[in-house]
């Protein structure tokens, strides 16, 4: 189980203290999916990269199984069993896709291995495995990667921000598909930040992060209902505005 | 068969991959002389009469044969000045693999300057592969100072694979290669550079056939406070496509220069640069953090990669 207390987040940007984050606490049981969404800007993928290290907080904590994780390397707290799944991937020019899912498995992966996680993003093994995660792979190919890096792996808990973006109709397809399958085994808990109906469908609790605050934390279907009817606060998206 | 020392042995291991063995076509030259020799059906190595060195004689028939002429340096304060000469011909396909390694446990410089010219025949295809290294406990330098000349006539394949492993206090590369018509050449080129060592590299390649295509890589890592010099130079001089990329990663104190030339001399010569150099990526270290490798084997294995 992971848990969130009090936490804060406050960068300096150009010497001027920003609030991003801003007392947020929140559970996420075992084996539950909770889906992140809101408004861009609002801080929630900060909140991911806090949850696994790559920011650190002005103060709040984040406890792993009862183990308070917060003073946790990135690497120590992958180790601890967070998986993340990263909104843009970096390439690495020279490594090959094997060898980047064999690192991520923490061993060397045999063929068959490798050909099940990246099918089941959609990708052929035969045609990637040899490839190089540099430039020549399209921005969806290096998602789909990133989300088949994660899978190499099991987790306590695994992190995807964004995990739709730039990824094509029948990619995405698989890929809710293999969220699904991952949720119902319920082996581990799952935060996915997103802004796809398909996907905050799927969750088991919903968290609307906005101001850097929670701005609903329930069930999906005490939230759906008003995700649905946000006002965008756009004067001529708004209905109510329209003439 | 030559009987081999456990310090030639280790270089050996080092700076030919594919293990070398004294079968086949071979010639291992050691501290200055030719230590064991073999020669096949198609294939013939015979030592220079004017001057040191071989002559590697490489027929037409040869079809995926591989020859393994490397040289190892042990002795501290030796310049050791050899000259190879590859004559290949029509339509051959050979692996050369050659390659240097210095063992310095002393308190002179030790230097191995190789003068190296292929001409290649028509549609020949050859792969030349080419690691240099240096290691020992001395405080003399270990010095190699390569000089290539590839001839290529029409419609042959050149692949030019170089490496500088570790260990090479100072290194002067002089490539130049003349292409004919159709040629096509691949030059693979890693560079690794650590403490006070120096390296440059200068490389011209002169498209002078029609249909002739260069494809030259270059990626470096330079560590500590050396300092590298990259001066690739494609010239063309005729209807030709050629593409340079060269790429650095540097760390500490290091210094790295790249140059990379193209001159065209001809309306339809296609010529093409990229220069790259760059810390190591923040985010690249953070993706390999989140499989939770510490900072130091996520650098190991971005430089491992890199130069693959």
């Amino acid at each position: 189980m992971l848990e969130v207390k009090n936490l804060i987040f406050h960068p300096l940007e150009n010497g001027v203290e920003k609030s991003i984050i801003e007392d947020i606490s929140f559970r996420v049981e075992d084996g539950e999916m909770l889906v992140i969404t809101g408004p861009n800007g609002g801080g929630k993928s900060t909140l991911a990269k806090l949850l696994m290290g790559i920011e650190a907080p002005d103060s709040g904590s984040i406890l792993m199984d009862g183990v308070d994780i917060t003073n946790y390397s990135i690497a120590q707290r992958a180790n601890a069993g967070i998986g993340f799944a990263f909104q843009q991937p970096p390439r690495f020019k020279g490594m090959t896709v094997r060898r980047l899912l064999s690192l991520a498995a923490g061993t060397e992966l045999p063929e068959n291995k490798c050909c099940d996680y990246l099918s089941s993003v959609g990708l052929c093994a035969r045609e990637y495995l040899d490839r190089e995660v540099d430039g020549t792979l399209s921005g969806g190919e290096m998602k789909r990667l990133e989300i088949a890096t994660v899978l190499a792996k099991p987790h306590k808990l695994c992190i995807f921000d964004e995990p739709e973006a730039g990824i094509d109709l029948w990619s995405f397809s698989m890929l809710v598909k293999q969220f699904e399958q991952l949720h119902a085994n319920k082996k581990e808990s799952l935060i996915l930040i997103s802004h796809q109906e398909r996907i905050i469908q799927m969750a088991d609790r919903i968290m609307v992060v906005k101001n850097g605050r929670i701005e609903a934390l329930d069930k999906k279907e005490q939230v759906m209902p008003d995700l649905m009817n946000e006002d965008t606060g756009c004067s001529c998206m708004n209905p109510a505005h329209k003439a | 068969m030559a009987e081999i020392d456990q310090i030639t042995q280790s270089i050996l291991n080092q700076i030919d991959e594919s293990g070398f063995k004294q079968e086949g076509a071979y010639n291992l030259r050691y501290n200055g002389y030719s230590l064991c020799h073999g020669n096949t059906e198609h294939i013939t190595i015979k030592r220079k009469e004017d001057k040191q060195g071989i002559d590697v004689y490489i027929s037409g028939e040869a079809k995926g044969e591989q020859v393994h002429i490397p040289v190892v340096v042990a002795a501290s304060g030796m310049t050791d000045e050899v000259y190879n000469d590859f004559y290949i011909e029509d339509g051959a396909q050979v692996t050369i693999v050659a390659g240097c390694g210095i063992h310095n446990s002393g308190c002179n410089d030790s230097r191995h300057d190789g003068i190296h010219t292929f001409h290649v025949g028509k549609n020949a295809n050859v792969r030349y592969e080419e690691k240099h290294y240096g290691e020992g406990e001395g405080t003399g330098a270990r010095i190699l100072n390569p000089v290539t000349k590839i001839i290529m006539d029409t419609n042959s394949v050149f692949t030019l694979d170089t490496a500088q492993i570790k260990g090479v206090d100072s290194t002067k590369r002089e490539t130049e290669v003349v292409m004919g018509e159709d040629s096509r050449l691949f030059v693979i080129e890693k560079l690794m550079t650590h403490d006070q060592q120096s390296a440059v590299s200068n490389m011209d390649i002169h498209l002078n056939g029609a249909g002739g295509s260069a494809q030259i890589t270059s990626r470096s890592v330079a560590r500590g406070e050396s300092r590298q010099v990259f001066h690739p130079k494609a010239i063309g001089n005729a209807l030709c496509h050629a593409h340079i990329q060269c790429d650095s990663i540097i760390m500490d104190q290091a210094q790295v220069c790249s140059i990379p030339e193209i001159d065209a001399k001809h309306v339809d010569a296609a010529i093409i640069h990229e220069a790259a150099i760059g810390r190591i990526n923040n985010e690249q270290l953070i993706k390999l953090n989140t499989f939770g490798l510490s900072d130091e084997a996520a650098e190991a294995v971005i430089i491992e990669n890199f130069l693959n």
